[in-house]
């Protein structure tokens, strides 16, 4: 099978597209490249949709934190603190456990035990639990001026949150946001490694990775290769984050930029 | 001349303290009967019984060492052991990279086990672990495989539903059936026997090895130990 | 391990479950905790050496070190530590084994690579095939320790590289007026600076560090998470004196309890160790201090 071949036979494998039966006997490197980059697929779609929704939640849970109110504080400091303070397989292992009990109430939870959605809800929780964190730790730091002059304005309730709190949370924390996107996709791997099943061979960067290795017994060839595609991956979150960083702080003037920049860099 | 005669002395040396050297015997240390952790923490099962009868008719000194199944032959061409131990059916693909003993075990045939005798295995779901021969045998069947990390997940999945039937090797059902599973009728041959793996630079080591499986083979006290640990059928 | 354990099948309750609890595989456990918080103990102050290493290259002012103090932070950044542990700690072994076999064996004239084998002579291999398993296990540790170093050294690096940033310039313009060299301002003023504005950052990846031992069995080292994962595991009578069933739940119960456990503690000895470093520096938290205590 020539090369082009095999990228119009693999790309899409990983979805279930494509040809049925997985590469045998000769193990080229571009069927390693084909496939492996096949199951980064999944990778980005759990980090990619996992951040979305889980930013929404984090800011929830930073608010949450620091409300003044017990009956919202205390849920969220116990929410974080356990999904903080536990490895991530063992998230994994408990949610699989408990959706298979749900499983038997209702038919409603049947999806809950394939990995799109079931490993999805919890690295969504896991990175709300972590930017929440670190989205709290920039509430904190909030200049007081800042929320003074809203007040003199006028300001009050969700107007000065949007305007004004909001707004300067984000870009104090933006650059340990970067890092916890970074870690999400590095945690993405772990999904069939330890956790939830692979149907129909149908897996992640990392579950082809182990596919090949198994195969050739090399592993100094499948695992450098996903290295690179997370390597670039990482890069892109890099830029796109740096992009959204730099609109973040436009209205700053260049030398305060800076500024910011250090500060936020140690409330991770 | 004379440096030659002492290259070959010094050869002859360095052979003779290989010998004085300890084998290193690698196994997984997870799959009963064949290797497991017995309650004191010692590596125990049809293979360490096996290996230490193997060293001591070929006159080694050997050693046990853990390892994890999915690195076991990385780490055995990059030398951390010496030899695989660890029920490791024969197949040409690892035969492409490492050299085996002969056989000590005939091929152990896979079987199916679910909840009941009657199961659509072409269009139900077929559990196993991941990356296995019994997992690249239902994929080439082209029905639906489901697999898992660990074989104990695998039956799990068919006690909960997740999966119709199990496909994995027949001793290891052995141990898990009752309870509701069943074993099916049907049975699989894949792979060839049970042999122990060496580096193929290591030729020296599996003579000594081929030669004590022989000798137990032909003095009936292999046929005594498959029967004690029921791994499998007898020679 | 007590006198009325000899016959576990006639034993009930509490009885029964103290037996099974100091089995010698229950000992193993035990054991892998130490093993895993020794390890954590080592790790530690190695990353941070590597990562202040790292990131002093990368404000160097000789180019090829700056590039790989900068290199070496982004590459193993983006590398997932899962995937760098599976093939890296048996690069490392043979990268040692290789350069012992050119010290030790210069007239050795097989080729290294034997089609996939990878031969050196027997006095270059690490340890020696002869020493014994305690001495195996110890080398398989510390390759760990260096495996987990050079990844966490470089998350490290790129957290003292910020914070050596963040430290006021006005501070170092100082020392320059008052004709200290480059060098002393390096590390009379930024080193005891810094490490307020690292903290933080540092303390994180520490949490991160506890949660990343679960990958330790992929290094060849026996730690918690795999003797749960073993003990938990069904077992038949035939081959067990202490026959169960899936317990999985329960010991992964214990070990939830346990890393919670232990990064609780992290946070409050953490928590201490920022407060005292605060004191005295020019920050917001440093001047909310001076202005409670006064």
């Amino acid at each position: 099978m020539s090369c082009v071949e095999t990228i119009q036979a693999y790309a899409f494998r990983s979805i279930g597209f494509g040809e049925r039966l997985l590469p045998k006997g000769e193990y080229t490197l571009c069927e390693h490249f084909t496939l492996i980059g096949s199951g980064m697929i999944w990778n980005i779609y759990f980090g990619f949709v996992a951040l979305l929704t889980g930013f929404f939640f984090a800011v929830a849970l930073a608010v949450g934190k620091n409300s003044a109110n017990p009956a919202w504080r205390k849920p969220a400091e116990w929410f974080i603190f356990i999904f903080r303070g536990s490895p991530l397989f063992i998230q994994f292992f408990f949610a699989y456990a408990c959706f298979l009990n749900l499983k038997g109430v209702s038919s409603f939870f049947d999806p809950f035990t394939s990995a799109w959605l079931g490993a999805l809800i919890v690295l969504f929780c896991n990175t709300a639990a972590y930017s929440g964190e670190i989205f709290y730790g920039a509430l904190l730091s909030v200049p007081k001026g800042d929320i003074e002059a809203a007040d003199a304005y006028g300001m009050t309730g969700w107007k000065r949150f949007r305007r004004i709190t909001f707004p300067t949370m984000m870009r104090l924390a933006w650059p340990a946001y970067t890092n916890e996107a970074i870690f999400l996709f590095h945690a993405t791997t772990l999904v069939f490694f330890s956790g939830f099943p692979a149907w129909r061979q149908k897996g992640d960067a990392l579950y082809y990775a182990s596919y090949f290795a198994d195969k050739t017994f090399n592993p100094f060839v499948p695992y450098p290769i996903l290295a690179f595609y997370f390597i670039l991956l990482t890069l892109v979150i890099i830029l796109l984050f740096g992009f959204v960083n730099r609109q973040l702080n436009r209205h700053l003037p260049q030398e305060r930029r800076e500024k910011i920049r250090w500060r936020a860099n140690l409330i991770r | 001349m004379k440096s030659l005669i002492l290259g070959t002395a010094a050869l002859a040396l360095t052979a003779g303290m290989g010998l004085a050297d300890t084998v290193r015997m690698g196994t997984e240390g997870a799959y009963a009967p064949w290797n497991f952790v017995n309650d004191a923490g010692e590596i125990d099962g049809f293979e360490r019984e096996l290996g230490d009868e193997l060293c001591k008719r070929a006159e080694l000194t050997c050693e046990w060492v853990k390892n994890d199944w999915d690195s076991i032959i990385p780490n055995l061409v990059s030398g951390n052991y010496d030899t695989i131990i660890a029920g490791m059916s024969i197949t040409d693909e690892r035969d492409e990279v490492i050299d085996f003993t002969q056989a000590y075990t005939p091929p152990d045939p896979s079987a199916y086990v679910a909840l009941s005798a009657d199961v659509d295995l072409a269009g139900g779901v077929v559990a196993a672990q991941a990356t296995t021969i019994q997992a690249g045998f239902i994929a080439d069947q082209g029905w639906t495989l489901v697999e898992f990390a660990t074989p104990e997940e695998t039956v799990a999945a068919v006690r909960n539903g997740e999966a119709d039937a199990v496909l994995a090797d027949k001793s290891f059902l052995d141990s898990v059936i009752g309870d509701g599973l069943v074993m099916l009728e049907r049975q699989e041959a894949l792979g060839g026997g049970v042999g122990m793996g060496v580096r193929e630079s290591d030729q020296e080591l599996r003579g000594k090895f081929d030669a004590a499986i022989q000798s137990m083979k032909d003095d009936g006290s292999l046929n005594a130990l498959i029967a004690k640990w029921e791994v499998s059928s007898q020679w | 391990m007590f006198s009325y354990c000899t016959d576990p099948s006639t034993l009930e309750g509490l009885s029964w479950l103290s037996c099974y609890l100091t089995t010698g595989k229950h000992v193993n456990l035990y054991i892998s905790v130490i093993v895993v918080l020794t390890l954590l103990a080592i790790t530690a102050p190695t990353a941070l050496l590597f990562g202040f290493g790292a990131a002093s290259a990368a404000r160097s002012q000789f180019l090829p070190l700056r590039w790989f103090g900068k290199g070496y932070t982004s590459i193993v950044r983006g590398v997932p530590d899962i995937a760098f542990f599976l093939f890296f700690v048996i690069a490392l072994d043979q990268a040692f084994e290789w350069m012992r076999h050119k010290v030790k064996c210069p007239d050795w004239d097989q080729p290294i690579r034997q089609g996939i084998d990878f031969v050196v002579c027997d006095a270059a291999k690490l340890p020696l095939s002869s020493s014994p398993q305690w001495v195996h296990e110890t080398y398989g540790f510390f390759l760990a320790v260096l495996t987990f170093s050079i990844v966490f050294g470089a998350f490290a690096a790129n957290v003292l590289y910020g914070a050596m940033q963040a430290v006021p310039r006005a501070q170092i313009e100082t020392a320059e007026a008052y004709g200290m060299s480059n060098r002393q301002a390096f590390w009379r003023i930024l080193v005891p600076q810094m490490w307020v504005y690292a903290l933080p950052g540092l303390s994180n990846l520490w949490m991160v560090l506890i949660k990343a031992t679960p990958l330790l069995f992929l290094l060849g080292v026996e730690d918690i998470v795999y003797w749960a994962r073993e003990l938990g595991g069904t077992k038949a009578a035939k081959f067990t004196a202490y026959p169960h069933p899936n317990w999985h739940v329960w010991y992964f119960a214990a070990l939830l309890v346990f890393y919670l456990c232990f990064t609780k503690v992290s946070e409050v000895v953490l928590g201490r160790i920022m407060a005292r470093l605060t004191k005295g520096q020019a920050t917001a938290a440093g001047e909310a201090q001076r202005k409670a205590a006064a």
